[in-house]
């Protein structure tokens, strides 16, 4: 039995607990703006918040997770007003859009870390995630109009 | 030229439309004559009506414009229905997009090619067009004034002089009591009243995507539905030998395991065949084939050694081979010897690589009562239509597909096997299944971006000039997925950056030697340009370097004056990526264009190449649009490379959505500066070596272009496609860059070979 929130709700989970937490949200509760990509912590398409910070939930199983909070993109603001959703829509860098959610947990969690980023720190923090169409410079543009909009 | 009837009485399209509402469908006449060939017919040639738009106004003056195209990222979805609502004055606060089913009325789905605006833009803008037609039309009987005193402005016709104004809502009834106007009696706005056409819009479905609402394949849930991971046959072609499943079936959660034989030749699109593990989730699905245990028997293709097919491949064009193009007399040229000038000669060589699209294929299928229901990101519902229904021995017609968005697709997604895997299950099973393909999965089972060489071979004379110029390509032809061990390209495979190249040369001769294709062959995104554009480029570049002199000034004078190239006369039938040749000529003019803007723009030549920083340069037609890239590269003293800037300057006619125009350029970028580092397949004993991303590498933010640049031509000729035509120049223009940067020529990819790329 594992105890957890998820976007500030209790959850109790009674079932294997090898499962990574990836699989909970998408077909245990339909959370499916977190994404399946690689299965191996290798391109970030799954990126949740765990107690704040980034993680990748395919790598995360159930059984790590007891007391934990996690934060996923249908939680990281009521109606798409973070501000690093904002500075997305605002430079239009989504193009197929598939990884965009774990970009943006992902770039969230730098920012709460790091409210001023440098391009290295973006470049850092946000190499762990792959954008097959290719979107990086208006990822890093995103990053930093949202980091000053923060400011 | 379309045909557009009125359809608000007809019921063509369960679901979209209410009762009430006014609906148009334009039909594209002719369709497009080329359809990347399938041995599945489209039947759409039969239809009665094939609309390729509909476009219809509830009363409540809500919009809806229905796109068949599928979403992959380029933002068709939302720039074809742009074209049809700017000729419409429709407020695009209230247009709502539907996304098509699979339906041959449709005429060709097959989002492939980068020919959706191309082929579909005239078409949306005559369904515009002629529903404002019909709308002022019936204004103006309602205030009894004559239609030239109306206009249409922003969802309402206004009678100017006596201030009336109705909504567009308020007149479906009316104009859905119309004839349609005759194609040839539809005004179109002029282009300076173009309110989105040339203008930024973003894409329809970005807040969705911020907010993860967006549904990809992978997020179709159905009641009762079970989950299918499936462990194919490790070589292609492969099959069964024994099962072990005793501990998979031990796994909690898994249901059963389910064997599927394996396709008959030629492969197609059917399944692979294997073993499929059904769950009640997905991970109990991936967990069980952790478990499961299968001996397979390999067959014949096991004999796929890379090493082996690589030489192989150099062989073939080392020596002659099938003639697909002859002007002039190259072997009198050659035959001079070293009295007719310098002989320069390159051989290129480039790997199989995979499209790995972020979201793996994935299907959702529901048999029920002898028919099937699917939910596919696919770019090919169509295809998906077929494919199910020859693997379940049903009519067509009994095969619904809708079309999710698409996680990427780059061409993989244009063949539906796994949405047949998904249908084969469900009937199996009698519940809805959802197959799951892992990373691995999509890595080891691709339709794979085949592996070539390519030989160049010119005598130059004294200022570098070639008087004759030999091409020869050799590579495992995509035809062969279609006919059982085709050997021999299809004749779009050789048009691509092969049989078309642009250069003013008076002796040119093109080859091109068959090849055995041991794994399924499906194009990357651009196709065989990749390879020939890049070997042709390179070998450009090479020729300038030789004579000492600038690239650019050299690439011009190898352009010549502009001209048309008209290639029937040297013995090709091209087929111009489907377009007829007279509307969409190949314009030297149009390339010298975007190469001299590229230089402008980039500052080439006021910094000295050289010490580790070079720039370089290529101009390519692909897909009837021309782009010239021009990439600057730093290399360090270990060989380690950066991508400081990618220049893309591209003339792709009128452009509808500049704001997803520039984003298809610079992701081209990206990924073809990735694929260029480290984009390479092989395969040992016909078994794929690499998996996941960490064998299989794409660019990531620390390694792509750190900053790309785009510049559109303006221009009024037709638009263009632009999805796929970013990337082959910038394959040479970096390969070109880092041998201004370093002195070293490399002619073979992935870069990954020869330096910490």
């Amino acid at each position: 039995m594992v105890r957890l929130t998820i976007n500030g709700m209790a959850r109790t989970f009674d079932g294997d607990e090898e499962m990574p937490l990836l699989w909970y949200l998408r077909d245990d509760l339909r959370l499916t703006g977190t994404r399946f990509g690689c299965g191996a912590g290798l391109c970030g398409a799954c990126t949740v918040h765990v107690d704040g910070v980034a993680a990748r939930s395919c790598q995360t199983p159930l059984s790590a997770l007891e007391g934990k909070a996690i934060t996923t993109i249908e939680g990281l603001s009521p109606d798409g007003s973070h501000p690093v959703q904002r500075a997305w829509v605002e430079h239009d860098v989504a193009q197929c859009g598939y990884c965009q959610t774990g970009q943006i947990m992902q770039a969230a969690s730098l920012l709460a870390r790091t409210p001023n980023p440098s391009d290295e720190d973006i470049e850092r923090g946000m190499t762990g995630n792959i954008c097959r169409c290719g979107t990086y410079q208006r990822i890093r543009a995103a990053i930093r109009t949202a980091a000053q909009e923060r400011a | 030229m379309s045909a557009i009837q009125n359809v608000s009485r007809r019921r063509f399209i369960g679901g979209v439309f209410s009762t009430g509402a006014f609906v148009l469908a334009a039909q594209v006449l002719p369709r497009s004559a080329w359809a990347q060939a399938t041995a599945v017919r489209t039947g759409a040639d039969t239809a009665m009506l094939n609309p390729s738009v509909y476009l219809g106004i509830e009363p409540d003056g809500t919009v809806f414009i229905v796109t068949h195209r599928s979403e992959m990222g380029t933002g068709i979805r939302t720039s074809l229905p742009l074209v049809a609502a700017d000729e419409l004055e429709a407020d695009w606060s209230r247009v709502r997009i539907e996304q098509g089913i699979g339906d041959m009325r449709y005429g060709d789905q097959n989002t492939d090619g980068s020919r959706s605006i191309r082929d579909f833009y005239v078409a949306f803008r005559q369904a515009g067009a002629s529903a404002r037609a019909m709308l002022l039309s019936a204004a103006a009987a309602q205030w009894g004034v004559p239609v030239s005193e109306c206009t249409a402005s922003r969802h309402e016709i206004v009678h100017a002089s006596s201030g009336r104004r109705l909504s567009y809502g308020a007149l479906v009834p009316a104009a859905a009591g119309l004839s349609v106007p005759e194609p040839a009696s539809l005004t179109f706005k002029p282009r300076s009243e173009w309110r989105f056409i040339g203008q930024e819009t973003s894409i329809y479905d970005q807040s969705d995507i911020v907010t993860g609402k967006a549904q990809f394949g992978l997020d179709v849930f159905r009641d009762g539905m079970v989950h299918a991971s499936i462990e194919h046959p490790p070589v292609l072609g492969g099959t069964i030998r024994s099962v072990d499943d005793r501990e998979t079936l031990g796994e909690r959660g898994v249901q059963q395991t389910v064997r599927l034989d394996t396709f008959t030749p030629p492969h197609l699109f059917q399944p692979l065949g294997g073993v499929a593990v059904v769950a009640d989730s997905t991970w109990a699905a991936l967990k069980g084939r952790r478990t499961l245990k299968v001996e397979w028997n390999d067959g014949p293709h096991a004999v796929l050694e890379s090493d082996a097919l690589r030489q192989q491949l150099i062989d073939n064009v080392s020596r002659p081979a099938n003639v697909k193009r002859n002007l002039g007399d190259v072997d009198a040229e050659f035959a001079k010897g070293d009295t007719g000038g310098t002989v320069l000669e390159a051989t290129y060589v480039t790997p199989m690589a995979a499209h790995a699209s972020m979201e793996p294929p994935a299907a959702v299928a529901e048999f029920r009562d002898g028919r099937v229901t699917l939910w596919v990101p696919t770019q090919n519902p169509q295809a998906v239509q077929d494919s199910v229904a020859a693997a379940l021995g049903i009519d067509r017609n009994d095969v619904t597909c809708h079309v999710t968005l698409l996680g990427g697709g780059f061409g993989r997604k244009s063949k539906p096997d796994y949405a047949a895997e998904a249908a084969v299950l469900s009937r199996r099973l009698g519940r809805p299944v959802k197959v799951v393909w892992t990373r691995e999965d999509d890595v080891r089972f691709d339709y794979y971006h085949t592996t070539a060489a390519v030989h160049h071979r010119a005598t130059v004379d004294d200022r570098g000039r070639p008087t004759a110029w030999l091409l020869r390509s050799s590579f495992p032809p995509i035809a062969s997925t279609f006919v059982p061990d085709a050997r021999d390209p299809m004749q779009f495979e050789l048009d691509f950056g092969l049989v078309d190249l642009p250069f003013d040369v008076p002796n040119i001769r093109v080859e091109n030697a068959p090849a055995d294709a041991h794994v399924r062959i499906g194009w990357f995104r651009a196709v065989t340009n990749n390879f020939h554009a890049f070997a042709a480029h390179s070998f450009a570049d090479e020729m300038a370097k030789a004579a000492g002199r600038d690239e650019v000034e050299f690439l011009l004078d190898l352009l010549g004056p502009g001209r048309i190239v008209d290639l029937a006369p040297q013995g090709v039938q091209y087929e111009n990526y489907g377009a007829p040749i007279d509307r969409y000529p190949i314009d030297t003019r149009r390339l010298r264009r975007v190469l001299e803007i590229a230089a402008e723009r980039s500052g080439w030549g006021q910094r000295r190449s050289g010490n580790g920083w070079g720039m370089g340069i290529a101009a390519h037609r692909s897909f009837n649009s021309y782009i010239a890239s021009v990439v600057e590269v730093e290399v360090d003293d270990r060989g380690g490379v950066v991508v400081p800037r990618v220049e893309q300057v591209a003339d792709a006619g009128v452009i509808v959505n500049p704001n997803r125009v520039r984003a298809q350029l610079e992701g081209a970028a990206v990924m073809a500066v990735g694929l260029a580092r480290t984009g390479e397949i092989t395969a040992s004993g016909g078994r794929i070596q690499q998996s996941n991303f960490h064998d299989f590498q794409v660019a990531r933010m620390a390694d792509a272009p750190r900053q790309v640049t785009v510049h559109l031509v303006e221009s009024d000729a037709l638009p263009t496609g632009v999805g796929e035509p970013g990337v082959p120049p910038v394959l040479a223009a970096l390969a070109n860059a880092i041998h201004a940067a370093t002195g070293r020529r490399y002619r073979e990819l992935p870069l990954a070979r020869h330096m910490r790329a």
